[in-house]
């Protein structure tokens, strides 16, 4: 492609923070000390966790399978020393809010030996290589740790292969050494994905401040003669590398709003994920090692080192000879989007690209912080044409309304606000309690919602139990009945008592077709009007619902999406059948009487029963109370009273009962 | 080994309130410079008793509120509001009319509304317009008379204060209205080349004024490259109004001329410094756009048909009404959205 022919375009707002990335590029990709032992996340990618399959005193190998993939959106995780295998257990994660996962811990046994899988190439057949990419545990180990195989298995005609090479966050320099180092790699992945997805071009998004890396990855692509892989070179500004971002410079298109880049016919992957495939492809190697950056002033030496994961980051400190006095945090990821850790143990996942060991001075803590002054700068910089002030303003207000009318959820959290903010207002923090405020009330009416079907449920059985009961009871009386009127005539004509039985067996059989009757009444079919309105409501409330949170998962790269979008798929499904029975609803021409919830002699015996010993019991309780001078007394002697009361009423009921039944006996 | 936790980003800009607050300051520098040069050592006085009662004032009330004092001085927006009064006042006004004018800007407006970021009006503007209403006498006839007029000397410092402190009388030769009020007064009697042949319009306070604002739109510039504000509120209120009065005034004989809008008063120090104040205008870029046209446009209809001499601290006001409503009805469009959200209404949620 001719340099003329070549456009990109740019995104709103946007800023251009320090880039501090010269420190760690000083030297080449070095491989880190092996570590005595590793902790193996079974999380370390979006989606359902994966299951571990050896126990506690299995030796593995590097590269074997630990623990396998669970479900649709979940990925294997494999061992990434050779050693044995010492505990199963919870451990503290990298995680922006600190979770825990299930992990296999590895003691490391000093060799090296490697189970791999047999090596395919280019012109294997796709099933095969997205199957190889889901065995080898590929997860995008740019960002969110979305397992590849996923992004491959698209429906959508993908057009578009977007390789990821932007790397906007300043200090980071993983992807930069490794394009610079491992170009032909990046370029062999990136031909796999290709011929994956059948994309008709492939661009390479890398930012200007690059050049080594442009140089490298352009060279390679030439190597390759691939004429349908450029390399474009975007201007330096933060957050270029974010995914919608990187789309709309590199196609002018904007992601719509709760869709995937596959709708506009685009995937886009990370430049190591793409090195990942190649490996996991072309050598057979699953994903147990990553280029995690290391930099910050409270380090010795800044640079990149090759890490196997699981390995505690305190051990990468110590080969970097951490200075502990000047060390005052420790971020995963880059200064404007990373997250500090709680500690230094924790583990290197595969979706940790640099480590970030700044001094005080360096990155000043926030402190107090001013009021926001409406300047308006924030909006200037928003990314996503959100603006920030209002956002803030409504989070602190709480107003989740008018936050889903400004559009929070558009919001990627990539920290351009807060970073220019004057005030230094930290505004991510506040959409992100607000975020997380909202899912928990969405949580909470799903909730409600349920307990309240639960419970009309509840009340639609009680009410067809006592139409079954009553109408038991009719049947009965009205066997006995008969069967006085059969004697009283056996009487006058002497008939012998078989025929009797006969009758009284008809009797059964009526009562019991009446019993079925009446229940299949209440039972489906019998739905009112008003109950089919309030399913149908009921349905498309919920698939609206489902529909918000699907596009919400989308946004946030949700691995849960997929899932989503069955089940609203299915909802809507409901929604239109439920609206069918709607429509089609015709009033029964006979409409089925309510039931009317009569009570049997039985179960008025066993309320009297009830109310009396209760009666008893607090009559005991009184007088104990009274005895001891117990303030409680008086509401004792109130609530004896009441009981009194209950306990007549329910004995006059009993009578009234007794009397009708012999009445009706009697007729 | 204790590791310190925080939320992202880690990483600061460079700009914190105070700097916004003095840049802007700074910026205001070169117009009043000119308009010592010009008009006296009055403006001066004014500014810096604008700014001693503000930050007294401000000092009391974070005393009452329980707040850091230091912290809140340090933030500069007492500053700037008492600095940008003090450049609308007349130079010959006595010092309690900046002092009164300044504890109310920061007391009533800005506080009773719950402090900076909270005051739906500009501060500066309430202040000037409560004194325009309270003392129009001071607040008209006490304009400056430019060095530049043929014949005409500007008093020295020590007299500027003594008369400032009312320890001397103000001599009359020293005052004279605005070119705006002089024009609009004595054109219905006069024909625009009479009024252009006085000496002291041509000569005279025509090019001081003129200074003035080309100073003001420099410190503008200044700011808008600095990136503290956008181009789009000056830009609208100086649009609007070039095309109100070109629309309306092209007649120089009945009405006060295009080129007096724009370069004989407060137009600029409007545009760059007071609709752009932050807190009271509109947020976004397009908001902005309606908000500074609204302030053009009313500019011109009080100027041409009400009784005040200036009337952007009366549009201003006026439009801070409209802030709010503005900002309802002008969200931008979000990325990935098919339009933008406007109002209160629930669309776009594709
Ligand atoms: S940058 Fe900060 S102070 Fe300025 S409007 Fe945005 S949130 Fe408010
Ligand atoms: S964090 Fe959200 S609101 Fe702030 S600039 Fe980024 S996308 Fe916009």
């Amino acid at each position: 492609m001719t340099a003329q022919t070549i456009k990109i375009w740019d995104f709103d707002g946007g800023v251009h923070p320090e880039e501090n990335k010269h420190q760690s590029t000083g030297q080449p990709i070095a491989v880190a000390n092996s570590p005595e032992f590793v902790v193996v996340p079974l999380n370390q990618h979006l989606g359902s966790p994966a299951k571990p399959i050896v126990k506690v005193g299995d030796k593995v190998k590097t590269g074997q399978v630990i623990a396998q993939a669970d479900g649709f959106v979940s990925a294997p995780t494999h061992a990434s020393i050779t050693g044995i295998v010492t505990e199963i257990a919870e451990y503290q994660v990298p995680h922006a809010s600190g979770l825990t996962s299930l992990c296999i811990k590895i003691e490391n046994q000093g060799e090296d030996e490697w189970e791999l899988l047999p090596a395919l190439d280019l012109n294997s057949s796709d099933e095969a290589l997205i199957n190889r990419i889901k065995e080898a545990g590929l997860a995008g180990l740019g960002g969110a740790g979305f397992p590849t195989n996923i992004k491959y298995l698209t429906k959508d005609t993908i057009e578009t292969l977007i390789i990821n090479g932007a790397e906007c966050e300043p200090y980071i320099t993983a992807d930069d050494m490794l394009m610079r180092e491992r170009a032909k790699q990046v370029i062999d992945g990136t031909r796999i994905a290709q011929k994956i997805l059948n994309a008709k071009e492939v661009l390479i998004g890398i930012e200007d401040n690059k050049p080594e890396a442009i140089a490298a990855i352009q060279k390679a692509v030439a190597d390759s003669g691939e004429q349908t892989i450029s390399v474009r070179v975007i201007p330096t500004k933060y957050p270029s590398g974010g995914e919608k971002q990187l789309i709309q410079i590199l196609t002018g298109k904007q992601v719509p709003a709760g869709g995937l880049p596959s709708s506009l016919g685009i995937v886009c992957q990370n430049v190591g994920t793409v090195a990942a495939v190649a490996e996991a492809v072309l050598e057979g190697k699953p994903l147990v090692s990553r280029v995690v950056t290391l930099t910050g002033e409270a380090l010795g030496t800044q640079c990149n080192l090759d890490v196997r994961l699981g390995t505690p980051i305190s051990n990468l400190l110590q080969q970097v000879k951490v200075n502990q006095k000047k060390l005052d945090r420790l971020i995963m990821g880059g200064p404007m989007m990373g997250f500090t850790l709680p500690d230094a143990n924790l583990p290197v996942i595969k979706t940790t690209n640099c480590i970030l060991a700044p001094t005080k001075k360096e990155l000043p803590p926030g402190n107090l912080f001013n009021a926001c002054i409406r300047c308006g700068i924030c909006e200037q910089v928003c990314p996503a044409d959100l603006l920030p002030q209002q956002l803030y303003w409504y989070s602190k207000s709480k107003n989740w309304e008018q936050l889903e009318l400004n559009s929070l959820s558009d919001c990627i959290e990539c920290g351009a606000c807060a970073y220019v903010c004057p005030s230094q207002i930290p505004l991510v923090q506040y959409y992100r309690f607000a975020k997380g405020e909202i899912r928990k009330e969405q949580a909470e009416h799903e909730k409600s919602d349920n307990a309240r079907i639960r419970f009309e449920a509840r009340q639609e059985r009680l009410a067809q139990e006592a139409a079954e009961k009553e109408a038991k009871r009719k049947a009965r009386a009205e066997a006995a009945a008969k069967a006085k009127a059969a004697k009283s005539g056996a009487e006058g004509s002497a008939k012998p008592e078989i025929s009797d039985s006969v009758k009284e067996a008809i009797a059964r059989a009526k009562a019991k077709k009446a019993v079925t009757d009446s229940a299949s009444t209440s039972n489906a079919p019998a739905l009112t009007k008003e109950q089919l309105e309030a399913k149908w409501q009921n349905a498309v409330a919920k698939a609206e619902k489902a529909e918000a949170r699907l596009n919400d998962a989308k946004e946030n790269d949700d691995p849960m999406a997929v899932a989503l979008e069955k089940s609203l798929a299915k909802l809507k499904e409901k929604a239109l059948l439920a609206k069918e029975q709607l429509d089609n609803f015709q009033e029964p021409p006979d409409k089925a009487e309510p039931a009317k919830v009569v009570l049997t002699k039985e179960q008025l015996e066993a309320k009297l029963k009830a109310a009396q010993a209760k009666l008893e019991k607090t009559q005991a309780k009184f007088v104990e109370a009274n005895e001891n001078n117990d303030p409680m007394a008086e509401a004792l002697e109130k609530s004896l009273a009441k009981l009194r009361e209950k306990v007549e009423a329910a004995k006059a009921q009993l009578d009234s009962f007794n009397e009708s039944d012999s009445k009706e006996t009697q007729s | 080994m204790i590791l310190s936790q925080a939320s992202s980003p880690h990483a600061k800009g460079r700009m914190n309130v105070s700097q916004v607050m003095f840049t802007v300051s700074a910026a205001t520098l070169p117009g009043l410079a000119c308009l010592i040069w010009f008009f006296g050592w009055g403006y001066l006085f004014n500014v810096l008793t604008a700014i001693i009662f503000a930050l007294i004032t401000e000092t009391l009330v974070m005393i009452i509120r329980k707040r850091p004092i230091l912290f809140y001085l340090k933030d500069g927006s007492a500053f700037l509001t008492a600095l940008l009064l003090g450049l609308a006042l007349p130079p010959f006004a006595p010092w309690w009319i900046a002092a009164v004018g300044s504890v109310f800007s920061i007391l009533f407006v800005k506080h009773l509304y719950g402090g900076l970021g909270n005051n739906p009006f500009n501060p500066a503007m309430a202040g000037y317009a409560l004194l325009l209403i309270s003392f129009p006498v001071q607040m008209t006839t006490a304009w400056g008379a430019p060095s530049v007029m043929p014949g005409h000397s500007l008093p020295g410092f020590f007299e500027t204060l003594q008369m400032y402190l009312g320890f001397a009388e103000v001599v009359d030769g020293y005052t004279m209205a605005t070119p705006l009020d002089v024009y609009k007064l004595n054109i219905a009697v006069q024909t625009q080349a009479e009024l252009a042949m006085k000496s002291e319009f041509l000569a005279g306070w025509l090019p001081g004024w003129l200074w003035v604002s080309i100073a003001y739109a420099i410190g503008g510039v200044f700011l808008i490259w600095r990136g503290i504000i956008t181009w789009h509120t000056p830009v609208a209120v100086l649009a609007s109004l070039l095309i109100m009065s070109g629309l309306f005034s092209w007649d120089a004989d009945i009405r006060v001329p295009v080129y007096l809008h724009m370069l004989g008063g407060a137009t600029m120090i409007g545009a760059f410094f007071i609709a752009t104040d932050p807190v009271s205008s509109a947020t976004s870029n397009r908001g902005k756009l309606i908000y500074g046209a609204g302030i053009g446009v009313l500019t011109y209809v009080i100027r041409t048909f009400g009784n005040y001499p200036d009337a952007i601290a009366f549009a201003v006001l006026l439009m801070n009404f409209c802030a709010p409503l503005i900002d309802h009805y002008s969200r931008p469009k979000i990325y990935g959205h098919e339009k933008s959200v406007r109002g209160y209404k629930k669309e776009d949620k594709a």
